[in-house]
């Protein structure tokens, strides 16, 4: 008990950002009407592209000696690029296409 | 000062993914939503770069490096983007989700060889250990099951595998990952070689688990898996902030986790199905009995032709088309949006009855429309228009099926019964454009087309919608 305790007390901030960023999550998505929901999901799964921000951190700190470290530093770089740049770009495909007629809705 | 700076920039990248992601909420704003997360995460990745100091205050280096693969990963992303047909859109956001949970266990695999280095005989740190497998695991099933997902959505891979006993192979392996990861975080084994070899089995283990868990799973629910691996990624994309201690990360990655779980419950919502159903897959099983059980009696049903329909089209008042993935398929969604207008012209009123599950995704068909220039509010939501079927003159279903099976309803025993459906039966006329009598992906037959009032329309929707405009256009 006492662990679990302080292991909160330790990284509370990180605790009210879980949690905060849940309920935000569940939030959003629930007003969504149901023509938005592909576009929606594809948005979000680049949104989870930020996972490059780790694979450019790896990339940077590696040992430029250390060949297999680069290149998997490079790899993950370049997938999580394809997933940031992929991801939105789809999106946007998607969601021009609701706007190309401004007068209805 | 250059850290304070990153850390504003990773709480304003946060506020994009926030606002960004409300908006996409909206149609109007959904596009400015889109491009304002872009917009959150180019300065995260770019803030990185140059602002991010570990705690000896070093900076990145290998810069080279660290551009030539964001430039190969945005020319290979946005041509990908740009070129995939929209029909196959669901496959590409499945092959992004999959490059993210490898990106995450990448992260895993470097990071987990480098601790181990500096822990020497020091306290075991169980958290960081802990964190760093679970992203391990998080992403490669995400990536594994995204690319089978990726394979079946593409048709590279048959729809009805099913391996015998695999759920108690897939609750074997569940447990056998989370022990070993318990076991490994714990510190239970401490010897780096012995550690290294069972992280690369917990690896392999994760891998095959995603491959497991979605082999089996039905063609139609592969936008529920897709949503799920989704937030998985997002899940590890939020390990890899605890990791690090970034809150871009971990604001991002936990935010998709969340909506995307959201997401997933509203799908099944949709389909009228639990989510321990679409996982555990009673879809299959169910549907085989059923359709051996019709195959018995031959039943008859009534068959049209394009210039019969198209004069009975062109006499009446009201016209709802329920168009669906056959549709899609055979890229007819402009064909059909001309003879919306032709038969517009001569004062037939034309709507569109939008399954939530039309298509691959929901709102798959919206978007597919929307494409070929049919105007927003023509598409009528399921259950906007479905009091409106006894007012019609004629439905026409193009290369949907389940979704206007009224077995739905009235059949107990049905795999779908319970599945919100569209009403056409009450329509005056039916007419069903399909290929063949094939079942549609639920593999059940459907009773509609054997009614009084249906007549079937056979072949491809595009080549069948053609010889209707210009047969209405001769009239």
């Amino acid at each position: 008990m006492t662990d679990i305790l302080s292991f909160l007390n330790e990284h509370i901030e990180m605790v009210y950002v879980v949690i905060l960023s849940i309920i935000l999550g569940i939030q959003v998505i629930e007003s969504v009407p149901a023509v938005l929901h592909t576009p929606l999901m594809s948005g979000a799964n680049a949104i989870h592209g930020v996972v490059i921000i780790g694979a450019i951190i790896i990339m940077g700190k590696a040992d430029p000696e250390n060949t297999l470290a680069l290149i998997l530093g490079l790899i993950a770089v370049i997938l999580g690029t394809l997933n940031v740049v992929g991801g939105f770009v789809v999106t946007n495909r998607m969601l021009e296409m609701f706007k190309k007629k401004p007068k209805n809705k | 000062m250059g850290e304070y700076i990153l850390e504003t920039c990773y709480l304003l990248a946060s506020i994009c993914y926030i606002l960004g992601l409300k908006m996409m909420a909206g149609p109007k704003t959904a596009r400015n939503g889109n491009l304002l997360a872009a917009g959150g995460m180019a300065l995260a990745i770019f803030a990185t770069i140059y602002l991010y100091q570990d705690d000896l205050n070093n900076k990145l280096g290998n810069h080279l490096w660290i551009y030539s693969g964001i430039i190969i990963g945005s020319l290979a992303g946005w041509v990908a983007a740009k070129k995939v047909q929209m029909t196959a859109m669901p496959q590409m956001v499945s092959v992004f989700n999959g490059m993210g949970g490898a990106c995450a266990a990448l992260i895993s695999l470097v990071e987990f060889p480098k601790a181990l280095e500096h822990i020497g005989h020091g306290e075991w740190p169980v958290l960081f250990m802990a964190t760093v497998l679970c992203g391990l695991v998080i992403g490669s099933v995400s990536f594994s099951g995204s690319m089978i997902a990726f394979l079946k959505l593409n048709g590279n891979m048959g729809k009805d595998i099913r391996i015998p006993f695999y759920n108690i192979i897939n609750t074997f392996l569940i447990f056998g990952i989370i022990g070993l990861t318990v076991c490994l975080a714990g510190g239970h084994i401490t010897d780096h070689n012995q550690f290294t070899m069972w992280a690369w089995i917990l690896l392999a283990a994760s891998m095959f688990y995603g491959i497991m868990f979605v082999v089996p799973i039905g063609g139609a629910d592969m936008p529920v898996v897709i949503s799920l691996l989704n937030s998985f990624t997002g899940m590890a994309a939020a390990f890899g902030g605890f990791l690090y201690g970034n809150m871009a990360m971990l604001t991002g990655g936990i935010l998709v986790g969340s909506a995307g779980t959201i997401l997933t419950v509203v799908m099944c919502k949709a389909m009228n199905r639990s989510l321990t159903n679409v996982i555990f897959g009673a879809f299959g099983t169910g549907g085989k009995s059923v359709a051996a059980k019709t195959d018995g009696a031959q039943k008859t049903y009534k068959e049209t032709n394009a210039s019969d329909l198209a004069v009975l089209l062109n006499y009446s008042q009201k016209v709802i088309i329920v168009p669906g993935y056959g549709l899609a398929v055979a890229q007819a969604q402009h064909v059909v949006h001309e003879m919306e207008q032709l038969l517009n012209d001569r004062g037939v009123e034309v709507k569109y009855a939008i399954h939530p599950v039309a298509g691959r995704m929901p709102g798959h068909m919206n978007v597919l429309l929307a494409e070929s220039n049919v105007d927003y509010d023509k598409l009528v939501e399921m259950d906007d228009i479905n009091p409106e079927f006894s007012t019609c003159d004629v439905v026409m279903v193009l290369g949907a099926n389940d979704v206007v099976n009224p077995a739905a309803k009235e059949d107990p025993n049905s795999p779908i019964y319970g599945m919100p459906i569209l009403n056409v039966e009450n329509a005056k006329t039916t007419v069903v454009n399909k290929r063949s009598m094939n079942v549609g992906y639920a593999g059940i037959d459907n009773d509609l087309f054997y009614r009084d009032k249906t007549a079937m329309l056979f072949g491809d929707a595009k080549k069948v919608l053609s010889q209707i405009v210009s047969e209405l256009k001769n009239l």
